[in-house]
C-alpha cells in the first residue's frame, strides 16, 4: 500500500512538471503574440495590412504558410534586414524592396515573427528568441 | 379640453421646428476667402464671398503625357501627396484611397490625383510601375510628376498640405497624409487623414453630398 502511494505521488509529480512546462511555453507564446502584435501594428501593418493581406503587387501577403515554412530560418533576417530579391508568394512574383528595421532588438524580431507565423491562418508554433538570435547571426 | 388643445399645439410646433431645420447638407469651404463686388445676370451689383481655388497646373502623368487642370476641370477630385519609395504612411493612405477609387470607379464626375514629392526618383516610369502594382489602370487616377518647386508650392499654398525634404526622416521626405476633396469650381471642400479609416469612410459619404450640390 505504501509503495503504491509513493509511486502515485511520483507519477503525479512527473505529470505536474510536464504540464507546467507546457504551460510555460503557452505563456511565452501568448506573451510573444501580444507584444508581436503591437510591433506588427507599428512597423508592418501599413504595407502588409491588418490581416496580412499585402498591398497589390507592392507588398506580398503574409498568408502563404508554405512559403513561411520553407523559409522559416530566413524570416528573422527578412524582418531585420529587409529583402531585396524576387520572392514567389502564392505563385506570384514580388520584386519590390522591403525596408530594413535595424532598430528592432532580437527579442522584438522573435516576437513579431512568432506573431506573423501564428496569425492570418498560419500555425507554426513558438520559437524562442535564443533561436532567433542564432538565425540573425547567420544572415547572409 | 383646453389642455388637449395646448398639447396638440405644442407638438405641432415641435414638429414644424424639426422639419424646418432639415435643409440640404452642404460641405464647408476651406482656405482663405474674401468679399468681392460682383454683377449678377441682371447687372445688379452685389457682394459675394470668393473662396480660395486651385490655380492652373501642368505636370507629366504616369504615361509621360503632359496633363493639365483641363483633366480635372468640371469634375470633383481627391488630391494627395506621396512618393513611391515611402514606407511609412503612403501605403496605408493608398490602401484606403483604393477603396474610395473602387467605390467611384464608374462615376465619370470623380477623379483622383496623386502628386509625388520625390522629384529625384519618381519619374513617370516609376509612377507607372507603382500604379500598376497598386492595381490602378487608366486615366481616372492620375499620378503626377513635377519639379520640386512647382509641386511643393502647390501643396503648401494651394492644397494646404505640408510637405518637405528631411534627411533625418527614414525615407528622406516628410509629408501630411491628407486626402483633399476639390469641387468642380476648384475650391477645397474637405481634408481627410488618409491613414485613418473612419475619416476615409467620411470622405466616401461626402463625395455624394458634394456631387448632389451640382445636381439641380
Amino acid at each position: 500500500m505504501r509503495k503504491y502511494i509513493i509511486n502515485s505521488i511520483f507519477l503525479f509529480a512527473v505529470i505536474a512538471i510536464i504540464v507546467s512546462c507546457q504551460n510555460q511555453e503557452t505563456i511565452d507564446l501568448q506573451n510573444y503574440m501580444s507584444n508581436g502584435k503591437d510591433i506588427y501594428k507599428s512597423r508592418c501593418q501599413n504595407c502588409h495590412g491588418e490581416n496580412g493581406e499585402g498591398l497589390g503587387e507592392l507588398a506580398p501577403p503574409l498568408t502563404d504558410s508554405v512559403f513561411l515554412k520553407t523559409n522559416k530560418n530566413r524570416l528573422a533576417c527578412f524582418i531585420k534586414n529587409g529583402a531585396n530579391e524576387t520572392l514567389v508568394i502564392h505563385g506570384k512574383e514580388y520584386k519590390e524592396k522591403m525596408p530594413a528595421f535595424p532598430e528592432l532588438a532580437d527579442i522584438d524580431v522573435a516576437q513579431v515573427m512568432v506573431y506573423i507565423t501564428n496569425s492570418f491562418g498560419n500555425k507554426q508554433g513558438f520559437v524562442p528568441y535564443t533561436e532567433v538570435s542564432k538565425q540573425l547571426q547567420n544572415c547572409k | 379640453m383646453n389642455k388637449i388643445i395646448s398639447y396638440a399645439a405644442a407638438s405641432l410646433l415641435f414638429v414644424s421646428i424639426f422639419t424646418a431645420c432639415k435643409q440640404e447638407k452642404k460641405l464647408p469651404f476651406y482656405g482663405e476667402r474674401h468679399a468681392e463686388v460682383v454683377k449678377d445676370a441682371a447687372g445688379v451689383e452685389k457682394i459675394d464671398t470668393v473662396y480660395q481655388t486651385i490655380p492652373n497646373w501642368a505636370f507629366l502623368n504616369q504615361d509621360s503625357v503632359l496633363t493639365t487642370n483641363k483633366a480635372t476641370d468640371g469634375k470633383i477630385y481627391v488630391a494627395d501627396f506621396f512618393f513611391t519609395s515611402c514606407t511609412t504612411i503612403c501605403p496605408t493612405m493608398h490602401r484606403n484611397l483604393m477603396t474610395v477609387y473602387n467605390d467611384f470607379k464608374s462615376n465619370p464626375d470623380v477623379m483622383f490625383v496623386s502628386h509625388t514629392i520625390d522629384f529625384k526618383y519618381d519619374k513617370p516610369s516609376a509612377l507607372k510601375k507603382y500604379a500598376k502594382k497598386l492595381g490602378v489602370d487608366g486615366p481616372k487616377w492620375q499620378f503626377l510628376y513635377g519639379t520640386k518647386d512647382s509641386v511643393y508650392t502647390l501643396a503648401e499654398k494651394n492644397y494646404l498640405v505640408a510637405v518637405g525634404e528631411d534627411s533625418t526622416a527614414k525615407d528622406g521626405y516628410i509629408h501630411q497624409g491628407y486626402l483633399v476633396l476639390i469641387d468642380k469650381d476648384r475650391r477645397i471642400r474637405g481634408a481627410y487623414d488618409g491613414t485613418k479609416e473612419d475619416q476615409v469612410e467620411q470622405l466616401k459619404k461626402d463625395i455624394p453630398v458634394l456631387l448632389a450640390e451640382y445636381k439641380k
